[in-house]
């Protein structure tokens, strides 16, 4: 798929993710559209190996959303994908629906890993990338998908030694920086900074780019591809909220939904944007 | 049941620790299995994987002092189609890391199985910290989880091989000392199926781990005094082995249950559990009774916490008096 395509594929999904969350009257919008674009690259930019027709395709690159909370942008993504019916988006966190509020493995093709208690799913990714490179010799990818805010977890830190100690050049994280989480801004919350020289000194190769920018996506994740000597971290700088001018930049929408009369100016906001979010970083 | 001919002549049977029957269980499925792995968490030779390591070298993973990504690291192994056997002291694992066995272990169903060892007051001088007391209670209320607390070092080697071979996550608790080693390779084992160690008609004593063997010297000690006692090996928590805890209840009237753990969400309690449902009977509980354990020599901390023989004559005499 084209850049031009792609970027339209990331405002469908930002569709979707309001839709969804409108039905659902509870979730997580700010991440979810801030996060979009870099779905959209990974699923439609020719990245990562998948098919959606062949789910448990042995071959297969394997996913692992760590800061699972997000999830709607996946679902939406998947969906777009192949996976399941779109029309399906709207059970979100409904009884018995397939689309748990936080992912459920069980229910939903497409999702490797339950989740959902932030700073798990670092380690997860190292576990497979472990058993792929160093015990079966395989050349599966793993794309693990994290949050700038959940990097206050230890855990992190342990998944972070031990991809660097074992050389897990197989592992591509991508961190969705945003500089929000639940109580405010991670720098008053927690400093974080500096995120590229502590994971440098964790033995991880470190990429920065704009999170908005298809081709900047799609060539960060195909130069981590070629680097064999170390992990690598895509530090992905996003704006929380994406795509909707009142959502952007405020932590209150981290874990909100729109009612009705927001998901209508949302909608609006989306609709005008249709191929303009990279020229807006030219 | 097919228990060692000098049952109960202690000085005669040998004593190892059932962590030993773990570092022999993970050699021979390694031997069968080439998907079984092995996690170890700087705590490697007293978890006696330094076995495995040394046989597979190149299917043990040191993680470091670092449990919460140890079970994590596993979850994606088992993803993977690997059987990892994580393994460090039960109050770090699943103390440290209960979290992480919770969401990314018990919710995702990983084909997941960790150890706690050095469970019990019976770890000794190390104290309090190191006494791992309430790892059942912890784990017995996941679900998808099964919890097995063999009572020595065959039967420990027997849990190991069978939680290797089940699909599905397992927790599997050994003690640090060594205590005698009672039953044999013919005898049973099989998991969720309590064994009825010894048969009597007064009272039953249900017991996990090597607190199984003190429960049979108290058994053979009130035969003498006339009082006959029905022992069961209930070495699976969960899922518990209903029909055996019924039938033995419905048997004798009385039940004892037995266990170097907490007595607040144990082994005792899932037998209780049980029973208010479907066979009230008077119950005593031996176990820790809610206080954290103390430096000591293991011998003396037994008695001192009341989990020997002794104690356990006393709480079947108890309960007896309180038959209808």
């Amino acid at each position: 798929m084209g850049i031009k395509e792609i970027e339209k594929k990331a405002n469908e999904i930002r569709k979707d993710i309001i839709e969804m969350l409108l039905e659902a009257k509870s979730g997580h919008s700010a991440g979810s559209l801030g996060m979009a674009d870099v779905f959209a690259a990974l699923y439609f930019g020719d990245i990562m190996k998948y098919d959606s027709k062949n789910p448990e395709w042995k071959e297969r690159d394997r996913v692992v959303l760590s800061n699972a909370h997000i999830c709607p942008v996946w679902y939406a993504t998947l969906a777009q994908a192949g996976y399941f019916p779109i029309k399906e988006l709207k059970t979100l966190r409904k009884l018995g629906s397939k689309l748990q509020g936080h992912p459920d493995r069980f229910e939903l093709s497409g999702i490797e890993t339950s989740g959902g208690s932030l700073g798990q799913g670092l380690s997860i990714a190292c576990g497979m990338a472990y058993s792929f490179n160093k015990l079966d010799k395989k050349d599966n990818w793993v794309w693990a998908l994290t949050s700038d805010g959940e990097h206050d977890e230890g855990q992190m830190w342990e998944a972070a030694m031990f991809a660097g100690k074992n050389k897990l050049f197989n592992i591509t994280q991508i961190m969705d920086r945003n500089n929000i989480q639940i109580d405010g801004y991670t720098e008053d919350v927690m400093p974080l900074e500096p995120l590229k020289e502590k994971y440098e000194a964790f033995n991880w190769h470190v990429l920065e780019i704009d999170g908005h920018n298809i081709e900047e996506i799609i060539d960060a994740c195909n130069k981590s591809k070629a680097i064999f000597e170390k992990p690598t971290l895509i530090i992905a700088h996003t704006i929380p909220g994406k795509g909707v001018d009142f959502m952007e930049w405020e932590y209150s929408w981290h874990g909100k939904a729109p009612c009705a009369e927001e998901a209508n100016k949302a909608l609006n906001c989306l609709r005008t944007l249709d191929g303009k979010i990279k020229s807006e970083h030219e | 049941m097919n228990l060692s001919k000098d049952l109960y002549n202690k000085e005669k049977l040998e004593q190892k620790p059932t962590r030993d029957g773990y570092g022999h269980g993970l050699v021979e499925l390694g031997k069968k299995n080439p998907n079984i792995v092995v996690l170890g968490a700087d705590l490697t030779g007293s978890t006696r994987c330094d076995w495995f390591e040394k046989e597979f070298p190149d299917r043990f993973i040191q993680i470091g002092i670092a449990e919460q990504n140890m079970m994590g690291v596993a979850v994606g192994l088992a993803l993977s189609g690997k059987i990892p056997f994580a393994s460090t002291y039960s109050v770090f694992c699943p103390g440290r890391n209960w979290d992480q066995i919770r969401v990314s272990v018990a919710y995702n169903k990983a084909n997941v199985k960790f150890t706690g060892a050095h469970a019990g007051i019976s770890v000794g001088p190390d104290g309090a910290t190191h006494q791992g007391l309430e790892d059942i209670a912890i784990t017995r209320c996941l679900p998808n989880l099964t919890v097995l607390a063999p009572c020595d070092m065959i039967e420990t080697k027997k849990a190991t091989i069978a939680a290797g071979e089940m699909e599905g996550p397992v927790y599997l608790r050994f003690a640090r000392e060594a205590t005698p080693i009672f039953t044999t390779e013919k005898t049973p084992f099989q998991i969720s199926k309590a064994e009825v160690f010894r048969e009597g008609k007064d009272v039953s004593i249900i017991a996990c781990g090597p607190t199984v063997y003190e429960a049979l010297l108290a058994a053979n000690d009130l035969e003498k005094e006339g009082i006959s006692v029905e022992v069961v090996n209930n070495h699976t928590i969960k899922p518990i082995d209903e029909k055996t805890i019924i039938e033995t209840a419905k048997k004798t009237g009385a039940v004892v249950t037995a266990e170097d753990h907490q007595v607040m969400g144990g082994m005792g309690s899932a037998v209780v559990e049980v029973l208010s449902k479907n066979h009230p009977v008077p119950v005593e509980m031996i176990g820790v009774q809610d206080r954290f354990g103390e430096s000591g020599q293991t011998d003396e901390l037994m008695k001192e916490f009341g989990l020997v023989a002794e104690n356990i004559k006393e709480a079947v005499k108890k309960v007896i008096k309180r038959k209808a």
